[in-house]
């Protein structure tokens, strides 16, 4: 089981498009991927854009992410760098200015 | 116009979610929404063939949405993949999978199955989320269309201004909004996916409207900016109304030509402007190319959040942001601005007689040393990301300042000493307490002032701005207020200390001549009058007098 949390500061939270961008990163993974808002969970499937999107985690919440699978240690360490980017908001558009 | 006699018309009132004035015919949008009449279901509904029909009007939908995507810009097709991501995921059907397992219709399924969800969303506490709960019902909208087989209404909505009880993003997106035409909903919200859609394609929209009777294609007058409908004007409402619509037309034509050019005065006096931000969000939908830097940052935007005071890495983070949208332009970050009208639980004092007069700002701040640490520490870690530069609000005498700039070596010094990459900052201050315009030679260690002009003006007229009954006296054009500047520039001038003003007054056109005649050459407005201060700085002739 491989596990880590990460300071979420996105400006709205985990809402829409940062929602779409976690879920997406993590079904190209095959490990089993779950996330929580909560030190004691409850751990939601971190593939299913409405679950993550029902943890209505604002701006400034801790995310918890834990995996098992071949793989759970990209998942996890590519997963809280896609929030600790910020989802690439912002950014992104600069760079493609 | 039929020369019956003029009646005023219908007035409703509801809040504003996209700015701009529309004309049209009303068109009450059908409630496209499901028959509410659960569609006869007789017992015993083969589930196996209800979950087929289901899952094809899902793809019919997912096929639909795809199909939209292809002219989008990036922002609505961001909406719109965010909806066809939802629809994909098997956690949306696996409840109303469940109901049609008991032999109930696939519709009547999944219109719970949604309507759950989005009760869900309609009561959390954060806006956003609340907002989601209009795309949901989008969805649920769309795949009930399919289920039943009804096409979309082929009824030209271009031109109109439409109302409903909601509307849904695919819905807006599919209208032809380039013949004018705006929105009046009963619900909605200000932060929903299509309020802004509203702002960036320049749709007036107004939400809130609430169970009011709207009828169905009579003239309507809609006004985005102070959420007013009127259906069926009299002639008077319709020419006033024309008139607003001309000289909108006219200012936006002015502001638009003048947002991105540097303000310069009429007879070549360069005007630094530069913007007052209280979220760093708002940066998002903002140029930097279009002012001078950032000249105030509130920062009391991080200290009002729920979860208590902000730590040191919130605060880093935020203020990284802004220096780092700013591209090397200065950036002005006062300091906590606490107290007065602006109270922190846990923080501020409670029940201070007078909190204008007592502690607030800085005195704050000196008070809880171990909180101005964090923020001063934060400030310090940032500074290497742009031209940052720390401003000290309500400072009295100079012993204030001089304890905040030994507090800041000190967070530098243990930063340093952790090998925790850090940068020294210019540090300056308000001028917005009176003892300090009056006497500005004290504070020749200042590395620059700010004219806090919306304090600096209630402390000396003795009059607050939120009290309505002395809101005129309230005047930052009072030949005191006039007096007090002009000699602050001089004497600042004569210090070598660089001088700003940031409060509303520099983006008021109106007084916007007489701050500049008082000799100040930089001010900092709201991002929204950007446009209108440049426009009138570009309309003032300075002659010879100051410049």
């Amino acid at each position: 089981m491989e596990e880590a949390s990460v300071l979420m500061t996105h400006a709205v939270g985990l809402h829409a498009r940062p929602s779409v961008k976690l879920t997406k990163l993590a079904k190209t993974f095959t490990a089993h991927i779950e996330l929580a808002v909560s030190e004691d969970g409850p751990w939601i499937d971190a593939k299913s854009i409405v679950r993550v999107m029902a943890a209505k985690a604002p701006k400034d919440t801790v995310l918890f992410f834990r995996a098992e699978g071949d793989d759970a240690g990209d998942a996890v360490s590519a997963l809280t760098a896609l929030v600790e980017r910020d989802f690439d908001e912002g950014q992104a558009d600069a760079a493609n200015a | 116009m039929p020369p019956t006699p003029d009646r005023n018309g219908l007035l409703f009132q509801g809040t504003p979610a996209a700015p701009g004035l529309a004309v049209g015919p009303l068109i009450v949008l059908e409630d496209e929404a499901v028959p509410n009449e659960a569609p006869a279901s007789p017992a015993g509904l083969d589930p196996e063939a209800e979950a087929g029909r289901l899952r094809a009007a899902m793809s019919e939908a997912v096929a639909e949405l795809a199909a939209l995507l292809a002219d989008l810009d990036a922002e609505t097709a961001g909406i719109i993949e965010f909806q066809v991501a939802v629809l994909e995921d098997d956690a949306l059907i696996d409840p109303a999978l469940a109901a049609l397992a008991d032999g109930k219709n696939a519709a009547i399924a999944w219109r719970a199955a949604l309507d759950t969800q989005i009760a869900d969303y309609e009561a959390a506490d954060d806006e956003y989320f609340r907002a989601r709960a209009s795309d949901l019902s989008d969805l649920k909208d769309r795949v009930l269309r399919h289920l039943s087989g009804r096409a979309l209404p082929a009824q030209d909505l271009a031109g109109k201004v439409l109302t409903g009880r909601d509307l849904t993003p695919s819905r807006f997106l599919e209208t032809d909004w380039t013949r004018g035409g705006g929105l009046a909903l009963r619900q909605g919200s200000p932060s929903s996916h299509v309020a802004m859609l509203a702002r960036a394609r320049g749709v007036p929209m107004v939400v809130g409207l609430g169970d009011a009777e709207l009828p169905d294609g009579g003239e309507a007058l809609l006004d985005g900016e102070s959420g007013l409908l009127i259906v069926d004007p009299s002639s008077a409402e319709r020419a006033a109304f024309a008139d607003r619509q001309a000289a909108a037309r006219r200012v936006q034509a002015e502001e638009a030509a003048f947002r991105g050019k540097p303000a310069v005065t009429r007879d070549g006096t360069p005007v630094a402007v530069m913007i007052n931000v209280a979220d760093p969000a708002e940066l998002d939908a903002l140029d930097p190319n279009d002012c001078d830097g950032i000249g105030l940052v509130r920062s009391e935007f991080l200290f009002h959040r729920a979860g208590g005071l902000p730590d040191e890495e919130k605060q880093y983070r935020a203020y990284r942001r802004m220096l780092e949208w700013a591209e090397g332009r200065p950036v002005v970050i006062r300091t906590l601005d606490a107290g007065g009208d602006k109270p922190i639980a846990g923080l501020t004092m409670a029940e201070e007689s007078n909190p204008f007069l007592g502690v607030r700002g800085l005195r704050l701040s000196l008070a809880h040393p171990e909180i101005f640490r964090v923020q001063l520490r934060a400030l310090a870690r940032a500074a290497p990301h742009g031209s940052l530069k720390i401003m000290l609000p309500m400072v009295t005498r100079p012993e204030e300042l001089h304890a905040a700039r030994r507090l800041f070596d000190q967070a530098l010094k243990e930063l340093q000493d952790e090998g925790t990459a850090c940068a020294a900052a210019p540090m300056g201050m308000m001028v917005e307490v009176p003892a300090a315009a009056i006497a500005p030679e004290l504070f020749a260690e200042a590395d620059f002032f700010s004219i806090g002009s919306n304090d600096l003006t209630q402390y000396v007229t003795a009059a607050g701005r939120d009290i309505a009954a002395v809101a005129p006296l309230n005047d930052v054009s009072h030949p005191a207020m006039l007096k007090l500047i002009t000699w602050l520039v001089g004497s600042a001038r004569a210090l070598g200390i660089e001088v700003s003003l940031c409060g509303d007054a520099g983006g008021e056109p109106s007084r916007i001549p007489a701050l500049l005649g008082c000799g100040l050459r930089s001010l900092s407005v709201a991002p929204l009058a950007l446009g209108r201060t440049k426009a009138a700085i570009a309309g003032i002739a300075l002659g010879d007098a100051h410049g």
